[in-house]
């Protein structure tokens, strides 16, 4: 359980780490190192030289204002849980970190970390998919940005090259009211889930759904929005039987795999089940 | 490559190989063997120790990145003279048989009760819920925290 030897430096300047990276086609990036430090750990990737951002400044800033959140890649989980502006600001954001891992890997795991990681069944990909996040990439030709829904690509993979670092996650603007749920489900407190859901929608007058977003984590090769069911339920009332319907719809959108943890009959069936509970708590949120 | 940081209060300098974590380095650089290794990849909580004030797992954090940090030890909550409230609590409650995962309870429990000394027992079981112990069932250890919040209360930190 020890990591192959590696180089380490920890640059002062992005310029810099992206240098470095250029020049060193097996470096790979460390922030907070909880995910990439069981990799190394067990020798699934044995880099020549890793490059810490701990040292780069201004990647630490969560700033709220009214074009959205901008949440730079080196805020920890714990700056998310402790920032009360967030609460009211993006509840739904709030609410799932506050899922990610345990207490201690809380302490020490970073957005940039957990975007570039792209585990399909990590909490902040998805609220980035399904909020229609963006994420902004440095490379060496500068910066570009990248819609979240187009960013992750599969199981650990995403559209981030080998020489670019993840700088920032911009989340859309959250008006007060709307109405949301995140529903998780693993065996354990703190593991990654089985499967997880994350949901939105605003509310005309006579109570008919609007701008449904509704996502999945776990029960999927990468986090993705369940269009057929946003669908489904734009221009309705809430009511029992559209929220069976929309259980049901679910269950069949999804692509669960079927590994040792889960069938994937199973991962459809919790999937079913989560949208089923999201939707009735949302239901019964007081409007903001 | 050379590191210096503090250990429980004292400043240090260290020669390690990159690849060293934390945990690794805490045993076998400085012989300080408190702080347990179980799993070594960020599963069991056995190697937590106190980073600049937060609750880490030593195995999921590389020596080189703990420069210019603070960093706490099972060895640095007591005196040698005396256990710590959050210790003698432990020893009442009967909160360890084997004590494997006794410093990363305790280390936990400290950084949690010095932030929170009010964490209610659901707090608690959330913040140890990183963990693993196999011998006493939770219940004590939950207990033992709760019995400590009032040192932290009165003193903010004991």
């Amino acid at each position: 359980m020890k990591p192959a030897p590696f180089d380490y430096q920890a640059p002062g300047t992005l310029r810099e780490a992206i240098d470095l990276l250029a020049s060193n086609p097996e470096a790979f990036v460390i922030a907070g190192g909880q995910s990439l430090m069981p990799v190394l750990a067990f020798r699934l990737a044995t880099p020549s030289l890793l490059v810490d951002l701990r040292r780069l400044p201004g990647l630490g800033n969560i700033a709220v204002g009214d074009g959205g959140i901008r949440l730079g890649a080196l805020v920890r989980w714990r700056d998310i849980e402790d920032d009360q502006r967030l609460v009211a600001a993006h509840p739904l954001l709030h609410a799932a970190v506050a899922h990610v891992a345990h207490y201690q890997i809380r302490n020490r795991g970073t957005v940039g970390g957990s975007l570039a990681h792209a585990d399909p069944a990590a909490e902040l990909p998805g609220v980035a998919v399904t909020c229609e996040g963006e994420i902004t990439l440095f490379g060496p030709a500068g910066s570009r940005t990248v819609p979240a829904g187009d960013f992750f690509t599969g199981p650990l993979s995403t559209l981030r090259q080998p020489d670019e670092i993840v700088t920032e996650l911009h989340l859309p603007k959250w008006p007060s009211g709307r109405r949301w749920a995140f529903r998780k489900y693993a065996r354990r407190e703190g593991d990654f889930a089985l499967a997880g859901i994350l949901l939105f929608y605003d509310e005309d007058r006579q109570g008919a759904l609007s701008n449904a977003h509704v996502g999945v984590i776990g029960a999927c090769p990468r986090p993705h929005r369940l269009t057929k069911v946003e669908r489904l339920l734009n221009g309705h009332a809430i009511d029992d039987g559209l929220i069976r319907q929309a259980a049901a719809t679910a269950a069949e959108e999804v692509d669960p795999p079927d590994d040792l943890h889960a069938d994937a009959a199973y991962r459809r069936g919790l999937v079913a089940t989560l949208i089923e509970r999201g939707l009735r708590a949302a239901a019964q949120q007081r409007s903001a | 490559m050379q590191v210096s940081f503090r250990i429980n209060g004292d400043p240090v300098a260290v020669e390690v190989e990159p690849r060293l974590h934390l945990a690794d380095c805490l045993r076998d650089v400085l012989g300080l063997t408190g702080t347990h290794l179980g799993c070594e990849h960020g599963a069991c909580g056995a190697c937590t120790v106190i980073v600049d004030g937060a609750a880490v797992r030593a195995c999921l954090m590389l020596t080189v990145q703990a420069e210019g940090a603070s960093v706490v030890t099972v060895e640095g909550l007591s005196s040698d003279e005396a256990l710590s409230p959050l210790q003698t609590a432990f020893r009442k409650h009967h909160a360890l048989q084997c004590g494997f995962c006794t410093p990363g309870m305790l280390t936990t429990a400290h950084a949690l009760l010095t932030e929170e000394p009010d964490a209610d027992a659901h707090r608690i079981r959330s913040a140890l819920s990183g963990n693993l112990c196999r011998c006493t069932g939770y219940i004590p250890i939950v207990e033992a925290v709760l019995e400590a919040r009032s040192a932290y209360r009165k003193a903010g930190k004991p």
